[in-house]
């Protein structure tokens, strides 16, 4: 039989406020266990929360770059549940009236292109963090990430295979590091994705029983793991078994799904409104402000790109798809205006290559933004050619300086001296009076052996066009 | 005249006169204290109190005092106080010192007072009787065979037994106003939002406020003064103007419309104290007050409504004692569960168990609609016919409790002690600010009256209050001593 897969995502985004959604605690990373968790934080006994406006001004900036509805008045409630690292026994989310309603986000995969629906995104606040490891018998438990703050965004069911996903989260990863809510940072959790899979037979509109995949904190994992996943729902129902509704926790060390609880364990969560907390009002005013400040989004740059640089769309969709990647290209563009078509080959060549190939992050490259720039303007004006460019691209990768400082003390640059190159030309000429028969009685490829011969004799220093040009003269 | 039985007025005055010092006041309710078989304490801060004391005396010398300084008061246990245990009756929090001060301590300490203590409530504010609480029940002064009333039992206690000057207390379905009522002093809940509910333990977040308990009237206004105002740590506090509530209270009140709900005065209100009641009114008839009949038609639902309303909320607001933490943990927890369990079995009591039982069924799925929408619904009718009433009375009048102090241990059953709640819970509901004030004896036991007025109207109610006791001494009764 042939199945149908759907898969809808939950993203929570940390949003990267200063202090915590409820208390003025810093929300920084990496601190000492519990050195930023207050009285709030800590949920003692007579403490009450207030909300941090800056979350609620960056959940609009996201609704707004979505296209989403923006509830004007949203309301906080309280999700009750026990946990050590919950301090309150009741975590403050969003139920019935979310800050952010319906909206929408393109992905592509090839040259489809796919709208996907933001069902809605909602304020909420982090729990803290359960250490198992660090005691023996005893859990530990560091409350430093509670009372952060979290938009939780939420899909429809529309994407149709774990690739879309994967293109779903990437874009939502890429746009909301775009409008500076989130640093996405996967490894430290800023930016974690809950996964609901379903499969029916093709064709059939009811819906298959779904599984919540949790604890996926990579672009990679998230593929394995639906697939993982469909594979499994795949082999009970082919041998007419049933899928039960429940929570799976994906390994990724052993690579496999295991049930967390089942919809009989769920909890009631007994969600009522946080009377603690008043409805959230948003003005017009607010909305058309933060409308104003909203910075370019990928869809408006990828645009740009081709209208205004050139770019083919393959090209422009690339570059676009991480802010991080868009910003480094925009800086090298500063000094390379013309040149926009050449910046962007290296970027997506050279450089990517040598990224993937050590697996860092462009925030990472060992070269800047300004020093690749530099290397690319050298090429431009013609102090070095292309090939010389990658020896200089190899050596400031390995960290010998910046392009100038590298050509000039690898005396790079290119000969440009008519009266040097014609030296070299003449002595070849005279060294190879058979080529040069060849190429009088008509054969006009022998000019590249003529050039290779120029260049290898100069040590790649000399200036391409001008040996093509002389060499030109002299023969013909 | 015994320092125990001067209103903040009159020490204020005796300080300044050097009549007195605020060490020779503080040693003097000590001592009483000390002395005392209420149980109106749970902890005495004598050496705390003796250092307020003296700052404060310093502060008289340099001229830098206020009316507050160096007054001694009983702070209700539900307020978190820096430093010392706050226990909000429970066994829960029998080891939990708290690390911060409520906004409420915070602002009685800038107002240079002295903390004689924390004194003993209902568990978490549960209870009409006091008798919920973890350190046993509290003595009535008028009798001690009675209970004081509750949650702010305690704090009642204290004031009419000559144990402080003032008190705190909080009020969420009349725990200010009806033991204020059966001790026979002053109580006044003000309007929700008007005094900070930061670092006050919390039983419902919707309903609870604190306000002053006093002798007098005008001590009200001159406590409220220091407690009331906007909180940014308290989002449901009011940024609403705090006038001084001293101001008006001589105001005539000749012409005032006094409303009488005719549902205040029907079954299960005992004859004697009906008749207290009504002679208190035709006092103000007799002020030049004009008296109406008016209804408060769903005032019938305001048990059921608050018997929804707030044991959801303290279902979840009592999570936070979990054993995890801070407070009270069972010993030798299995695992999780069962450190969960048992902590909480073991630390709460069975009031509070019950209400939270009540709340968490309240709100679970497939009930949530039929009871806690539906008291949301009932809650804002109740609202409603306030907002009705206040467009033809001032105020509103009736009594505060159907009866007088009953027996200790003479009520068992929760449904009818709920019933002691049935005048007190709709301006908890509601949101406004209410009074309890001294208007009579029956068969020995004090009788309040009731006042309840419009959202912010607490200089009103107390220029009100302050009227009728410059006309009347009832307010001036204590106690016989042996």
């Amino acid at each position: 039989m042939e199945w149908e897969t759907v898969i809808g995502l939950e993203i929570h985004a940390q949003l990267n406020t200063k202090s915590k959604i409820f208390s003025s605690a810093s929300t920084k990373f990496g601190q000492a266990p519990n050195s930023q968790a207050c009285a709030v934080d800590l949920g003692l006994p007579g403490v009450l929360p207030v909300l941090n406006v800056e979350a609620v001004n960056k959940a609009i900036k996201f609704g707004l770059a979505v296209n989403a509805h923006i509830n004007q008045r949203n309301i906080f409630d309280r999700k009750n549940y026990f946990y050590p690292d919950l301090p309150k026994g009741y975590q403050i989310s969003q139920m019935d009236l979310p800050i952010v309603g319906e909206g929408e986000i393109e992905i592509k995969i090839g040259d489809e292109t796919k709208v996907i629906g933001v069902t809605r995104a909602h304020l909420e606040e982090d729990a803290g963090k359960s250490v198992h490891d660090m005691f023996n018998e005893y859990t530990a438990i560091d409350l430093n990430r509670a009372g952060t703050p979290l938009l939780e965004i939420v899909s429809e069911p529309d994407m149709r295979s774990a690739k879309e996903a994967v293109a779903y989260a990437k874009k939502i990863h890429a746009l909301v590091q775009y409008i500076g809510i989130c640093d996405g940072n996967m490894q430290e959790g800023s930016f974690r994705c809950d996964a609901n899979v379903s499969i029916r037979p093709m064709g059939q509109e009811e819906l298959g029983t779904r599984a919540e995949l949790k604890n996926i904190n990579s672009f990679k994992f998230i593929e394995r793991a639906i697939n993982l996943e469909i594979e499994r729902q795949q082999d009970i129902l082919e041998e007419g078994g049933k899928i039960v509704q429940e929570t799976r926790l994906y390994d990724a060390v052993k690579h496999e799904t295991r049930s967390m609880r089942s919809k009989e364990e769920a909890n009631d969560y007994r969600y009522f409104p946080d009377p603690d907390l008043l409805p959230v009002e948003i003005t017009d005013e607010l909305i058309e402000s933060i409308k104003a400040s909203l910075p370019e989004l990928p869809v408006e740059k990828k645009a740009r790109f081709i209208a205004e640089l050139g770019l083919n769309e393959y090209d422009a969709d690339v570059l676009t798809s991480q802010k991080s990647l868009a910003d480094y290209f925009e800086i090298m563009l500063k000094d390379n205006e013309k040149n926009a078509k050449l910046c962007a080959n290296w970027v997506m060549g050279e450089l990517s290559a040598s990224l993937n190939k050590y697996q860092l992050d462009i925030e990472n490259s060992p070269i800047s933004a300004n020093n690749l720039s530099q290397l690319i303007a050298r090429i431009g004006d013609d102090t070095i050619s292309g090939k010389i460019a990658k020896d200089v691209f190899k050596a400031m990768w390995d960290g010998e300086g910046s392009a100038d400082a590298i050509i000039e003390s690898k005396g790079l640059k290119q000969v440009t001296d008519t009266g040097a190159i014609e030296a070299i030309i003449d002595e070849i000429i005279a060294n190879n009076t058979p080529q040069v028969e060849q190429f009088k009685s008509g054969n006009e490829k022998i000019l590249g052996f003529f050039v290779g011969q120029a260049m290898k004799a100069s040590q790649g220093k000399a200036n391409p066009k001008l040996i093509n040009q002389l060499l030109r003269e002299k023969l013909g | 005249m015994s320092i125990y039985t001067k209103t903040i007025a009159q020490l204020a005055q005796g300080l300044k006169d050097k009549e007195f010092s605020s060490v020779e006041i503080t040693q003097h309710y000590l001592e009483r204290i000390k002395k005392s078989d209420l149980n109106a304490f749970i902890t005495l801060t004598d050496e705390l109190a003796m250092k307020q004391a003296q700052t404060a005396d310093d502060k008289i010398a340099a001229g830098t005092s206020n009316i507050l300084t160096g007054i001694p008061y009983a702070h209700k246990d539900i307020f978190c106080t820096k430093g010392v245990k706050t226990s909000a009756g429970s066994k829960m929090l029998d080891n939990f010192i708290s690390p911060y001060d409520a906004t409420v301590s915070h602002q009685l300490n800038q107002a240079d007072t002295v903390m004689l203590g924390k004194v003993n409530m209902d568990e978490f504010a549960m209870g009409s009787s006091n008798e919920s609480s973890f350190y046993g029940a509290v003595k009535n002064p008028w009798d001690t065979n009675k209970i004081p009333g509750g949650s702010s039992g305690g704090s009642a206690a204290a004031v009419a037994g000559g144990l402080s000057c003032f008190a705190t207390g909080t009020d969420t379905g009349g725990s200010i106003r009806q033991p204020a009522s059966l001790c026979g002093i002053t109580g006044l809940k003000p309007t929700y939002g008007r005094v900070s509910r930061y670092g006050m333990i919390a039983y419902a977040s919707s309903l609870d406020q604190a306000g002053p308990m006093t002798k007098t009237a005008q001590d009200a206004a001159i406590v409220l003064n220091a407690m009331a105002g906007f909180d940014e740590k308290d989002s449901t506090s009011a940024e609403q103007d705090v006038p001084d509530y001293t101001a008006n209270l001589n105001d005539s009140i000749k012409g005032l419309t006094i409303g009488l709900p005719k549902e205040f005065f029907s079954e299960g209100l005992d004859d004697d104290v009906a008749s207290q009641v009504m002679n208190a009114i035709k006092e103000f008839e007799a002020m030049g007050a004009v008296v109406k009949e008016i209804s408060l038609p769903n005032s019938a639902y305001a048990i059921p409504t608050y018997y929804i309303v707030a044991p959801c909320e303290c279902s979840s607001n009592l999570s936070r004692l979990d054993g995890v933490r801070y407070g009270y943990r069972c010993e030798n927890p299995k695992d999780l569960e069962d450190l969960y369990s048992r902590s909480r079995s073991e630390g709460f009591g069975s009031e509070v168990k019950r209400r939270i039982m009540i709340g968490a069924y309240a709100l679970s799925a497939g009930y949530y609609d039929a009871y806690y929408l539906k008291a949301q619904k009932t809650r804002h009718l109740i609202s409603e016919d306030f907002k009705k009433a206040f467009h033809d009375v001032d105020v509103i009048m009736g009594p505060v409790s159907p009866t007088t102090a009953f027996d200790l241990g003479s009520v068992k059953d929760p449904v009818s002690m709920y019933l002691a709640d049935i005048y007190t819970l709709s301006a908890n509901l509601a949101g406004l600010p209410a009074m309890s004030i001294p208007a009579g004896f029956s068969n020995k036991l004090p009788v309040g009256l009731q006042l309840i007025g419009n959202y912010w109207s607490e200089s009103k109610l107390l220029n009100i209050a302050h009227q009728f006791q410059l006309q009347t001494d009832w307010h001036q009764q204590m106690p016989q001593e042996d």
